[in-house]
């Protein structure tokens, strides 16, 4: 089968959506299908094999941050080509309302496309600003997928439109591999995020990690992630700073090989996590889990049976949490036997399956995608400019 | 100071023209997204009561289920597919003797026996889930067409021409959940 995916934003820059989109096609070319990415990037030297230059992203102030995004007359003629020279079997665009590729590519795109909705903050943003061009983008998508509950619910709600829910993949093979990075003198637990983010939660951790040190002084907490320590542990005193390891960021393969050396991975977001991708890593990775009981890690974790819960926020159920398991060597053996079947649910394979069904009921007897040339004056006029050489 | 009219009237007639030739347009992709919808629906309604007579003819059930399973497999075939409400219920029924036939996983484990069996199961269970994808697709769709043709310039301006009132199509669509359950 011929795909074409779009990703919306620059694929140099680290992101969810990006790693989304990266091991979707990675998953499928191993399937034996013919995958073709369009995205923005700045050095496009760097692009694997199976992905196309889709201009230069440029920052623009959107949905409340500045996002690196590619649009424009230019975008729009590179788009088209694409699709004009790609003769894909189905189109599938990743976060279509963002204003980049994608929305474009919903305009330039006659024939079955499918669209995936990754983040629920981007709908009211694009609903407030333009309605009427939302859902003229939107009336071209035959399928809409949303990779949580949380981003179903918001489709159904203020769009009205229905999405089939099909969850974030975990490459489960990458993470059940990784060897230690190294073995840690005592008992680890390890953080992994933006450190400088409050929503992650780490001064909660912090907070549990010194009330955990006092009962078991040999343990190490193990930081990873970008941020500066620094100004993060300026308030800890030094006892406590002594157990504690900062790797800084790191490489994807690193972050396996972390979190396979780690004794439990705690995960004390305070909101803003839709999906909760980095517990099934850690999961795949054979560590046991500890998060806050969040909807999405409440789903993720099967209702606490694949993992501990404990109230957000609450620093010193965190604390006896992991004091308790750390102690107890046979239950975390269990949870991470449990952790890793959860994974295996969520592993790409499984994960490209379903969205080959997707594809399947929306390619049955339909012909292949084709550029859409009616009422698109301006990208016409770009189209054939643009196209002379 | 009559040529001012002039212009404010023709360049409003040129925009009200332009808005309903792009809702048209709009209109047709919708209905046309309809025709796809409601094709690949077809195409695995189809499958799975083909699918349904393979296994009932492959020898796998006791006689009195290979009646059951040909009969309503042919009835869902035979109805007559301009009458939505028919086919949905022929298609409900076909969906409720599937769920009865494979009704919990011990009996499909057993079914599984040979490779033929296998293949033939797997497919099943892959085409169930297609007709429930390809029917969520296909009512959005209508939804989304339906929400187009309310507009008061679409009926006033008769945009969608002759073509039907789109309807939803109802049925029964849930896989048999000891076929799907992974």
């Amino acid at each position: 089968m011929k795909i074409g995916i779009v990703c919306p934003y620059s694929w140099d820059s680290p992101g969810g959506v990006q790693a989304h989109v990266r091991d979707q096609a990675e998953t499928l070319i191993a399937g034996g299908h013919d995958v073709s990415v369009l995205t923005p990037v700045e050095d496009p030297t760097h692009l694997p094999p199976y992905a196309v230059d889709g201009g230069r992203p440029r920052a623009v102030p959107y949905n409340g941050s500045v996002a690196r995004l590619t649009m424009g007359v230019k975008a729009t003629a590179r788009v088209r080509r694409w699709i004009r020279e790609g003769d894909f079997d189905v189109l599938h665009v990743h976060e279509p309302l963002a204003p980049s590729l994608g929305v474009l590519a919903c305009w330039a795109a006659r024939g079955p496309i499918v669209a995936t909705v990754h983040s629920s903050i981007e709908r009211s943003r694009a609903l407030a600003t333009g309605y009427y061009v939302a859902q003229t983008a939107l009336e071209k998508i035959n399928a809409i997928i949303a990779v949580s509950e949380h981003a179903r619910r918001t489709i159904v709600d203020h769009l009205g439109a229905d999405a089939v829910l099909i969850p974030n993949g975990v490459r489960v093979d990458t993470f059940r591999e990784a060897a230690p990075l190294r073995r840690w003198a005592g008992p680890s637990v390890m953080f992994l995020g933006r450190m400088d983010e409050p929503r992650k939660g780490l001064p909660i951790l912090l907070t549990a990690f010194a009330e955990v040190r006092q009962r078991i002084p040999k343990v190490t907490l193990i930081l990873v992630g970008p941020g500066d320590p620094d100004e993060v542990l300026a308030g800890v005193p030094a006892a406590v700073r002594e157990g504690i390891v900062c790797l800084g960021r790191v490489s994807e393969d690193e972050k396996a090989r972390a979190l396979a050396s780690a004794d439990l991975y705690v995960a004390p977001n305070t909101g803003g996590e839709s999906f909760g991708i980095v517990l099934l890593e850690a999961m795949a990775a054979g560590a046991p889990v500890v998060a806050s009981d969040l909807e999405a890690f409440d789903r993720v974790l099967d209702n606490g049976r694949a993992g501990r819960l404990f109230p957000v926020g609450d620093a010193s159920a965190l604390a006896h949490a992991i004091i308790d398991l750390i102690d107890d060597p046979a239950e975390r053996a269990q949870l991470r036997d449990i952790g890793r079947q959860r994974a295996e649910l969520y592993d790409w394979p499984r994960v490209a399956r379903d969205i080959l069904d997707v594809y399947a009921s929306v390619t049955a007897g339909q012909g292949p995608v084709t550029e859409d040339l009616r009422g698109q004056i301006v990208g016409r006029w770009a189209g054939r400019r643009r196209e002379a050489p | 100071m009559s040529w001012w009219w002039v212009v404010i009237i023709v360049s409003g007639v040129v925009l009200v023209a332009l808005y309903l030739s792009m809702t048209a347009g709009r209109l047709d992709a919708l209905h046309r997204r309809i025709d796809a919808a409601s094709h690949a629906l077809d195409v695995q309604l189809l499958r799975r009561s083909a699918l349904t007579l393979d296994l009932a003819s492959s020898g796998l059930f006791d006689p009195a289920t290979t009646v059951v399973l040909a009969a309503s497999a042919h009835a869902a075939r035979a109805v007559d597919v301009s009458d939505p409400v028919a086919r949905g219920l022929a298609e409900s029924d076909l969906t409720r003797v599937l769920m009865e036939v494979l009704p919990d996983e011990a009996e499909v484990a057993e079914l599984r026996a040979s490779p033929e069996a296998c293949a033939m199961l797997d497919e099943l269970s892959s085409t169930c889930t297609r007709v429930q994808l390809s029917r969520r697709f296909h009512n959005d769709a209508v939804r989304a067409c339906r929400q187009v043709r309310r507009h008061r310039a679409v009926r006033w301006f008769r945009l969608a021409g002759h073509t039907p009132w789109p309807h939803t199509m109802e049925m029964d669509d849930t896989p048999p959940s000891a076929l799907t359950d992974r």
